[in-house]
């Protein structure tokens, strides 16, 4: 299983970080261009991911095994444990700012009776 | 152990200890927890205070968390290090000052400001994490720690916004921060999770004594700016910033005030420790001269027309940050050049750091003259209100003292600031000083109109019946008053222990990497 991870991911090799990229400028052109709120926070959401994703991908060394010592016991290469810490803190604090936008987009919804921007930005005049 | 080693660590313990006990303390009345707040509020004052003495002779503060021992920079012969890191200077004191000062002040004036309103537990709560939130960001050594900050006051502040669940205005503000404040702290993450990529590491100083300049590195430098300068809110992103701090309820918007100067402090922390080498003598510092000069000059434009108080003031706020952002631009730009920086860098850089604490505490003390009026007549419309003067002598000597100051009138201490900025900002271009005179004169104009309009005048009729705010509302602008005028009437003594000692820890590059590194 690991095996075949490893041999997918050395084939394409620095293509994962085109996909980073790819997702990251999708979320981005997402908030510029959408009207309804919910897409806008679905897009900050994925912008969120393709950071995730581009932290992890820095960490992953070829062949590597998980940084854990006393799961794995001594091991030639091991990726990096850093991204992955580093990650786990960005995942917390994404779900946070996700779950509250979603709370302020309720909150605005119930007060305009709309989800969408430009509408509410008319109806506040 | 010695108390007095741990002061970095405090500086961030105390105040997330206080958010998590104020469920516990807001549970047992009024009392117990206005003393409970103002007491956590006075231990923050006391480390901050603590901590700038413990920096004043040039010394570098450094903290490990976690380690064997706290001041183990390099645990285990590794090389660089890998735990959290905490490195105040004199520039990050002078800071956590300006931020544990406006906090105070800010707390004192909510006890009174927020006793008519329910939510007390929220409210207590998100204030300490965004003091915390906002201190971190100036003790810390470390980029990606850096971040964790910046997303802690970050979220704070996205609820303290709209802490006003039932004005949809409040709501909206708090939507458009979010969504500027979230993008910008992503791009901020890939920028910091780049340099990881390249150097593997992510504390400063490492990064720093490892740097080679190069197109990768010239790229995060230009999100990392573009980045902070819009969490500070410099020009062309400035749009959240006079709605977000209209709405947010006064005593915050005080801290919110210091809250920007953070990210500012973070903004000349990468330039002038991180990135020297392309920041400095170029492009990047004439890409902020620009950014100030225009952040000022349509800031104070957009300012004159409003007709709400603090509306009006959150544009001046923009205004105020092209100050600095000029200031720190004419520094980079004499940056590695020892005779330029002897004729007009360094006047410009201890010009720009006086204007940081003098914005800190004239700002903060505006908003808070303005959530004075707001709390004694209703309204934030400057049309519905006059004759206030009579009713409020107090509210209106303490604005007069801070409106004076930030139009930068002398003998006031905006104007030592603003003239250090003319001084040096004229040997780069005449046309600096010429933008930023501009602007002091609008911004006069506009003081002198919200001056007349809320206290001058014919007494109204509805107003009759207001008297003067609660004392400790009194207490908490009075304490920022007392500061505006400690650094109008010794500006010397300020300039020489604290700016100037902060402009010289911001350019000693080599000690700010020697303190972590060891002097490797």
């Amino acid at each position: 299983m690991t095996d075949s991870i490893v041999r997918t991911l050395d084939s394409v090799g620095n293509a994962s970080y085109f996909v980073v990229a790819l997702l990251a400028v999708m979320a981005l052109f997402a908030v510029v261009t959408q009207k309804n709120m919910i897409k806008i926070c679905i897009s900050i959401a994925i912008l969120g991911s393709s950071v995730n994703l581009f932290l992890v991908l820095l960490g992953y060394r070829h062949g590597g095994e998980i940084p854990i010592y006393f799961l794995k016991g001594a091991a030639e290469t091991m990726v990096l444990p850093t991204p992955q810490c580093l990650t786990l803190t960005a995942i917390v604090i994404a779900l946070a700012t996700t779950a509250l936008m979603l709370s302020l987009i309720i909150l605005l919804h119930k007060h305009y009776g709309t989800l969408d921007i430009d509408e509410i930005r008319r109806l506040r005049g | 152990m010695n108390l007095s080693d741990h002061l970095p660590a405090f500086l961030v313990m105390i105040p997330l200890l206080g958010a998590f006990l104020t469920p516990l303390a807001a549970s047992f009345g009024k009392t117990v927890r206005s003393v409970f707040f103002v007491l956590f509020m006075s231990l923050i004052l006391l480390t901050g205070i603590s901590i700038c003495a413990s920096t004043f002779g040039g010394n570098i503060l450094v903290y490990v968390m976690g380690a064997e021992n706290f001041s183990l920079t390099l645990p285990s012969g590794m090389s660089y290090p890998v735990r959290i890191l905490f490195e105040i200077d004199a520039a990050g004191a002078l800071m956590i000052l300006c931020v544990a000062i406006a906090a105070f002040a800010g707390a004192l004036f909510s006890v009174a400001y927020m006793d008519r309103f329910s939510g007390w537990k929220r409210f207590m709560a998100l204030y300490f994490l965004l003091s915390a939130g906002a201190l971190g960001m100036c003790a810390t050594g470390d980029l990606f720690n850096f971040f964790v900050f910046v997303e802690v006051s970050s979220i704070a502040s996205f609820g303290l916004v709209a802490f006003w669940r039932d004005k949809p205005e409040a709501i909206e503000a708090g939507f458009k921060y979010m969504l500027v404040s979230q993008i910008a702290a992503m791009l901020l993450l890939i920028a910091i999770g780049t340099l990881y990529g390249k150097y593997n590491a992510v504390n400063m100083g490492a990064l720093s004594s490892m740097m080679r300049y190069g197109t990768l590195e010239r790229i995060v430098l230009a999100i990392l700016i573009s980045v902070l300068a819009f969490k500070c809110g410099a020009f062309p992103i400035h749009t959240w910033m006079p709605d977000a701090y209209a709405e947010t309820p006064s005593g915050v918007t005080c801290l919110l005030v210091t809250v920007s100067q953070a990210s500012f402090y973070g903004l000349i922390r990468v330039c002038f420790s991180l990135f020297p080498g392309i920041a400095g003598g170029g492009m990047v510092a004439w890409i902020l001269i620009v950014l100030g000069c225009m952040s000022m000059f349509f800031g104070v434009l957009m300012a004159v027309v409003q007709h709400e108080i603090k509306r009006l003031m959150g544009y001046h706020s923009i205004s105020q940050v092209g100050y600095m952002l000029l200031a720190m631009g004419v520094g980079l730009l004499a940056l590695g050049n020892g005779e330029k920086m002897a004729e007009y860098g360094l006047t410009a850089m201890k010009g720009g750091l006086f204007h940081v604490m003098n914005y800190s505490f004239y700002k903060a003390l505006l908003f808070l003259c303005a959530g004075a009026l707001y709390y004694a007549t209703g309204t934030r419309d400057l049309d519905k209100m006059g004759g206030l003067a009579r009713n409020m002598p107090w509210t209106a000597g303490m604005f007069v003292i801070a409106a004076s100051a930030i139009s930068g009138l002398p003998p006031f201490n905006g104007f030592m600031s603003k003239w250090m900025i003319y001084e040096s900002s004229f040997a780069v271009h005449p046309i600096l000083p010429a933008v930023a005179m501009i602007t002091s004169v609008l911004t006069l104009a506009s003081f002198a109109k919200v001056f007349q309009a809320a206290f001058l005048g014919p007494a109204k009729a509805d107003f009759v019946a207001v008297r003067e705010v609660p004392a400790f509302m009194l207490a908490g602008m009075a304490v920022l008053t007392v500061m505006t005028l400690l650094l109008t009437l010794f500006p010397g003594w300020f300039t020489g222990n604290l700016f100037e000692k902060a402009a010289e820890a911001l350019l000693n590059q080599r000690g700010y990497i020697d303190a972590v590194l060891g002097g490797m």
